[in-house]
């Protein structure tokens, strides 16, 4: 049923996705890609792109989008996005309710040390996973959008205009 | 009560564009300048637990201002606030896309975007690494390259790493 299966996936990824939008995206694709193949990598690749474009957490957009992909009405978008969320909340609930004995806790503090290089690794593993043929499909011109857009983006420049102007670039290379 | 914590996160969630980094000062400005639900530190110190916490960050900023302010229900109203906007839009943009993507512009605009995509992820990596000892350095590009290449799932090593730490520190403890 899948309903179900998509239910169960963002649930894994809601209860592991330590680390932030970044590290959450390998966490992603082994679910969605590797694991269940509802989105090939191209169309993953393809939803982090607008998902930067739009407001709202990586997670939360990429759960709906995927909701909707899979099962092509509402009630996907709906379960995943539920799905998704229901762990932190809970999570952060439970915190606060213990709020000074795990903000004490020794052992609380030596797992999330070690869990912290685990979620860079795993951003680490995001990009190499989009290092593929089709994410230079322009050659040299798409070798030249990458290195623009990473000077831009450790110079700061907001995600959303580096974005835009890469695909200003792709459409103005279909047109010549 | 439940209805400015709604409004403040629909707020938030609507303009919040990006990484999550993005919306801190926001989120502080509307919760601490504005409306003195906390008080500065009080907030910092909670969001650092918020921040090592699974889940996105404003999801857990929303639930957890929500759940001090009101319990349960603050909690939920939050949460709800901030993931309507990007739930509404993304799915807007799922039923349009399944009828354009195939559309030779709009290809063209993502086979453009595509570079841009990589270099988003790869600096944050970088600026990460750069402030990591080298033990931490190893460990981060070894778990890297054991998910790209051996497909080991995030989920075992995440859990492998929270077993592992947990038991340095008991025997630290010693």
């Amino acid at each position: 049923m899948i309903y179900l299966e998509l239910l169960w996936s963002y649930l894994k990824i809601g209860f592991f996705g330590f680390g932030g939008g970044y590290a959450m995206l390998s966490l992603i694709s082994d679910e969605i890609v590797v694991r269940h193949g509802w989105l090939t990598a191209v169309q993953f690749h393809d939803i982090i792109a607008v998902s930067q474009m739009t407001p709202g957490p990586i997670a939360i957009n990429c759960a709906t989008y995927v909701g909707y992909m899979v099962t092509g009405n509402v009630w996907g978008s709906l379960i995943a996005t539920f799905a998704v969320s229901l762990p932190p909340m809970t999570i952060m609930m439970t915190i606060c309710r213990f709020y000074v004995r795990v903000r004490n806790s020794r052992y609380m503090k030596g797992a999330l040390d070690v869990i912290r290089p685990v979620t860079v690794g795993m951003i680490g593993a995001a990009a190499l996973m989009l290092c593929n043929r089709q994410t230079f499909p322009h050659g040299w011109v798409s070798c030249a959008i990458f290195v623009a857009a990473l000077a831009a983006t450790w110079l700061k420049v907001h995600p959303i205009i580096v974005i835009s102007a890469a695909a200003a670039m792709g459409i103005l290379t279909e047109i010549f | 009560m439940l209805r400015q914590l709604f409004g403040t996160f629909f707020k938030i969630g609507l303009f919040t564009i990006g990484s999550g980094y993005a919306m801190i000062p926001l989120i502080q400005r509307e919760v601490v300048d504005n409306r003195k639900w906390f008080t500065e530190e009080d907030f910092l110190d909670q969001f650092a637990l918020a921040q090592s916490s699974p889940g996105p960050f404003a999801l857990n900023t929303a639930i957890f201002v929500g759940y001090r302010m009101r319990g349960v229900p603050g909690a939920l109203v939050s949460m709800l606030g901030v993931t309507l906007p990007p739930f509404f839009i993304m799915l807007l943009i799922a039923a349009c896309l399944t009828g354009f993507r195939e559309n030779r512009w709009v290809d063209a605009a993502f086979s453009g975007m595509r570079p841009a995509v990589l270099s988003l992820i790869v600096v944050p990596f970088i600026r990460y690494l750069s402030r990591m000892k080298w033990p931490a350095v190893l460990t981060a590009s070894g778990i890297a390259l054991t998910i790209w290449l051996l497909g080991v799932s995030p989920t075992y090593l995440i859990l492998g790493g929270a077993a592992i730490g947990v038991i340095l520190t008991f025997f630290r403890r010693k």
